[in-house]
């Protein structure tokens, strides 16, 4: 699996990172190296194999349907870069 | 010096007999940290008012008659857990000045139990690293040998733990990071069963892998934090809801006619021969005591740290995705949201940050997610099989913690490779959820080596118990650094 | 060429939950911005989602209502993708395995025939925020009081052929959600949703064409004519030889038009996978068996039985069932003690044009069964007479009174005595002699005259059938 410049561009932007044009070729080399080493798992014989997402193997639990919060908005807004009238403010998104 | 790296256990007994007051005890520690700190940078932040004012509390307490067994026992977390009005960073420019309004499960938990947090230690940057040379805050130093990495990455935790800065730190291990540092520092570090212990608060890497862990001189430290912290959260639907055993109690079970597993895998080329030397004496301590040896295969050994790298980075590539610079977090100046967006978080993390959240973001992208994710869930799956069948056979799997003991600051960091390699040994536990611990087992050329032990999944009470009856039967986990005072 | 258009339709219908999803953040609708937003609606470093029981049992019921397979294991994945109002970067939703699949419901067509409507799925996911712009000075707001809101996103198979169909679909959801007591329905609110994927094709043609996914659907009036308007569009695009192109497209019902959505320009990549937060949501027999047991009667058996029990007809059965507790009302009407035909008539009838004319929903009225079966009596027994008991059932409606009490007061009680009425009858034809040389003459109809001379003599309280009776008697006698 060779990985391209527009590969990591696609992806850079998935991401939402930005990078430096100069740097391109440096993560095209080093993500390279990483899926080289990751694609050493084609060897693996896994057809009889299930995927294992989790290594806990419970069903998932129920919380009852309770409002046990608060109005905590100005404590926890306290860590936002901006907001006004208690909104997070961010510049104009067009739908 | 003997004094400088007492173990919890006996602050405990010396708080329980009136010989010292948690004041004391914290604020010895406050001025080791003030006398080391700068040069090992094992810590982001102290807090030594809420310090002294919690050991003032924990004395309090203690004359009222209502302390437990760890009140006023001063320890620190990782930057990792949300800490109540204590600014919580991960080790990331993203994250500075970041205070949580809440309290990790684990962090109250211990709050809860009378235990004095002194600070929050220095890591790898989101825990991304096995160095400690991510961080936005620079690299913690290895005690032992200023020259060397602590590993990571829990490096400041390890590091503080074996300076004696304090004796017991919180740490978190995703694919090793409580047991690699803990091996490359000479103390005893314990990732406890997938479940155990409450994630809710640890702000989360790779959350099918993440567990809280604890880090300290010897496994009864380890057991007796662990009674506190591991038990079912209404608010980690992950945390398992089964009882939680008197770990103590388990300790001083004999290993009398229990068997050992060693892969045979563990000793295949790149493990430092020095190393494996060390390993196999601490072997030779299990016989005398009685326990079998027995070799096992873990043939899919070479597969596990490849299907890590992708399962890691998937769930990190999410997890992260919530460091937008809108609610929390750094904010780049930017005119509309697309802009905002990609600075904010290419100012806000680092390079390795980078690296992992764009491979975990190529493995999930359309057209790569059977070949990638889904052939790395089966891998995962192969690797956990393994792991199981060995159980049938042996009571614990024992082999080295990693391949060489600390290596030099900047030894690894042009090649990501090189660098995952580290985790050849600690990633199957991370994949399969099973307790793991790393403990001295001897010094490979004047530096510690780890021996780390495996249990089967909730097993974490016969894991501690292996590693005690070695601990009481050996000093290693008593050797100090030298630059240690 | 004949067209044929193809419509499936996702229905986001909330829950109707009092705490969210994942947390115990309050649901209600209009709290001020984001104090309802709690540190796991916010996306908080470190925070975990626990998932809620009740919208598990309303997800079951929904299942079971519409025929589908309830999954015995399901499993919520994140569904990755940045925008402002989405505050983890994914939303948590059900991809591979949802909670309910493989269902259908039976739609009525206008010439009364049943067409059968798959549902391919329903899963449950998370409400997204809000993003507001209004008096930002250009800048736009979030507010997250409704990110992490239960929804239970409802797909359909394309198997709707008319923007019409597409809306009798539509009615038979939004009615069963309630009915189930799952969602409260509002449309104003947003708490139940319609995106519509929309295409046409060659009537004939097996393969699809190329679809729009029409967003921002709000009433039922407002899909119709978007799906309309796309229609024609697409048709038009076709007819010149044109390509329909895949896109989202936004409905402006201010230019009743549809236009391409900006913010989803970009091919979407979501990069679903299973959430690691979250286990396999494991529904067993018994829990099952207790959703079953605490199922309502659904609308299409409840009208059935209503026509069976009761011999309504089929138009009324329907009228009546058309929401749960407009049926129930009309059957606490016949529980206590009025003829259920005539129950019937007048639900529909009076007291429906009452509550559209005030705009109220049948909670709110304010005239009760039990009031109404009061009513309804004093016709049954011929006290006042259907006309007068309108003008009754008004003063009820305003002043909370009873029937009886109102014709007491008032004095509208009918006139039975027929020596008092024989002499309005005599009095009458006394003033009337040209009608009557009329009436018997031969001219039937001017007995309708005679009738309503009568009636207005006791302002309407006398009973019709009697003063015809009385009338023709006399004439004849004479």
């Amino acid at each position: 699996m060779t990985i391209t410049r527009t590969d990591i561009e696609y992806v850079a932007h998935l991401a939402r990172l930005e990078i430096d044009p100069a740097e391109l070729d440096g993560y095209v080399s080093k993500l390279g190296r990483i899926m080289d080493f990751i694609d050493t798992l084609e060897q693996a014989d896994t057809d009889s194999l299930q995927p294992m997402a989790h290594p806990q193997e419970m069903a998932q639990r129920l919380r009852p349907d309770q409002v046990t919060e608060t109005d905590r908005r100005d404590e926890y807004q306290r860590n936002a870069p901006e907001t006004a009238d208690g909104l997070y403010i961010v510049p104009r998104v067009v739908e | 010096m003997s004094d400088s790296r007492l173990t919890v256990m006996e602050m405990a007994r010396r708080l329980q007999a009136g010989e010292v007051s948690s004041r004391e005890l914290t604020a010895d520690c406050l001025s080791r940290i003030q006398a080391q700190n700068p040069a090992l940078n094992a810590f982001i932040a102290v807090s030594e008012a809420e310090a002294l004012a919690a050991a003032d509390a924990a004395d309090a307490r203690r004359r009222a008659g209502d302390a437990g067994p760890l009140t006023g026992i001063p320890m620190a977390h990782k930057d990792i857990f949300c800490t109540a009005g204590v600014a919580t960073t991960c080790a990331s420019r993203m994250l500075e000045g970041f205070v949580p309004p809440y309290d990790a499960t684990v962090v109250a938990r211990l709050a809860a139990a009378g235990v004095v947090c002194v600070g929050k230690t220095n890591m790898d940057e989101f825990a991304m690293g096995s160095s400690n040379e991510t961080s936005y805050f620079g690299p913690v130093l290895n005690p032992w040998d200023h020259a060397r990495s602590p590993g990571g990455s829990s490096g400041g935790s390890a590091a503080a733990v074996a300076a004696g800065l304090v004796p017991l730190a919180t740490g978190t291990d995703t694919g090793g990071s409580v047991r690699q540092p803990a091996a490359l520092c000479g103390i005893t570090g314990f990732k406890p069963s997938y479940g155990r212990v409450s994630r809710y608060g640890m702000i989360a890497f790779a959350s099918s892998l993440d567990q809280a862990g604890l880090m300290a001189l010897t496994a009864a430290d380890i057991a007796a934090f662990l009674q506190v912290i591991a038990g079912a959260d209404e608010r980690d639907s992950t945390c398992a809801d089964t009882p939680v055993p008197d770990y103590a109690a388990a300790l001083e079970t004999a290993v009398t006619g229990k068997t050992i597993g060693v892969p045979g895998e563990y000793f295949d080329a790149g493990l430092d021969p020095d190393y494996a030397a060390a390993v196999n004496a601490a072997l030779d301590i299990y016989r005398e005591l009685g326990a079998t040896i027995k070799p096992v295969s873990l043939p899919n050994l070479a597969l596990a740290v490849p299907a890590y790298y992708v399962v890691c980075p998937a769930e990190a590539s999410s997890n992260l995705a919530r460091f937008d610079g809108v609610r929390f977090g750094h904010r780049a100046a930017a005119d509309d949201i697309e802009s905002l967006y990609k600075r904010s978080r290419s100012e806000g993390f680092g390079e390795e940050v980078q690296r992992r959240i764009m491979t975990g973001t190529y493995v999930l992208s359309a057209g790569y997610y059977d070949a990638y994710y889904l052939k790395a869930q089966r891998v995962r799956q192969l690797i956990s099989d393994d792991l199981q069948r060995c159980f049938e056979d042996v009571d614990i799997i024992a082999g080295p913690t990693t391949p060489t003991p600390a290596f030099e600051l900047g030894a690894k960091t042009s090649d990501p490779v090189q660098m995952y390699l580290n985790d050849t040994y600690t990633v199957s536990a991370n994949l399969a959820g099973l307790p793991a611990i790393s403990l001295p087992c001897g010094l490979v050329g004047g530096l510690p080596a780890g021996l780390q032990l495996i249990g089967p999944h909730m097993a974490d009470a016969t894991v501690l118990n292996f590693a005690h009856v070695y601990q009481q039967a050996t000093e290693w986990h008593l050797q100090a650094p030298g630059g240690a005072a | 060429m004949e067209w044929e258009t193809v419509i499936g339709l996702e229905v986001h219908a909330q829950l109707a939950t009092r705490s969210k999803i994942f947390s115990g953040a309050s649901t209600a609708y209009g709290a001020a911005p984001n104090t309802q937003a709690d540190l796991v609606s916010l996306g908080y470093p470190g925070v975990l989602p626990v998932l809620n029981a009740e919208v598990v049992v309303m997800a079951a019921r929904f299942g079971l209502a519409v025929n589908a397979t309830v999954a015995e294991r399901s499993v919520f994945a994140r569904k990755n993708y940045f925008y402002p109002d989405l505050p983890k970067g994914y939303q948590i939703s059900q991809y591979e395995l949802p909670i309910v699949h493989s269902g259908y419901i039976d739609i009525e067509l206008d010439n009364g025939e049943l067409k059968r409507i798959g549902i391919t799925r329903a899963h449950l996911e998370e409400d997204a925020g809000k993003s507001l712009h209004e008096n930002l000075a250009g800048k736009t707001g979030i507010d997250l009081n409704r990110a992490g809101t239960p929804l239970l996103e409802i797909v359909s198979e394309p198997d709707l052929r008319s923007a019409a169909e597409a809306v009798n679909y539509l009615r038979r959801i939004h009615q069963l959600v309630r009915y189930l007591d799952i969602c409260d329905g509002n449309m104003q609110e947003g708490s139940f949703r319609c995106d519509a994927n929309v295409s046409v094709r060659p009537r004939g043609q097996q393969e699809f064409g190329t679809r729009a996914e029409l967003k921002n659907l709000n009433s039922f009036r407002f899909i119709e004519k978007a799906i309309n308007f796309e229609v024609q569009r697409q048709i038009d695009i076709l007819e010149e030889g044109g390509a329909v192109v895949q896109e989202t497209r936004l409905y402006d019902s201010d230019r009743d038009e549809t236009r391409p959505m900006r913010s989803k320009e970009e091919a979407n990549d979501y990069r679903y996978f299973p959430d690691p937060d979250l286990l396999p949501v494991v529904i067993d027999a018994a829990f099952l068996q207790a959703v079953r047991a605490d199922m309502p009667e659904l609308p299409r058996a409840r009208a059935e039985r209503l026509q069976r029990d009761y011999a309504l007809k089929a138009d009324d059965a329907a009228v009546l069932t058309a929401s749960r507790p407009f049926a129930d009302y009309f059957e606490a009407v016949v529980a206590a003690g009025a003829d259920a035909r005539l129950a019937a008539n007048w639900v529909c009838g009076e007291l429906s044009a009452a509550l559209n004319r005030e705009g109220l929903e049948i909670d709110a009225v304010p005239v009760g069964p039990q009031a109404l079966a009061g009513l309804l009596a004093r016709i049954a027994d011929n006290t006042i007479s259907g006309k007068i008991a309108k003008d009754v059932l008004a003063l009820m409606w305003e002043s909370g009174a009873t029937a009886d009490a109102i014709i007491e007061t008032q004095g509208l009680r009918q006139i039975t005595d027929s020596g008092e009425l024989e002499a309005l009858v005599a009095q009458v034809l006394a003033d009337s002699p040209a009608q009557v040389e009329q009436f018997r003459a031969g001219k039937e109809k001017v007995l309708g005259y005679l009738v309503g001379q009568v009636m207005k003599a006791t302002q309407g309280k006398a009973n019709p059938g009697q003063v015809n009776e009385l009338l023709r008697a006399r004439l004849q006698a004479d």
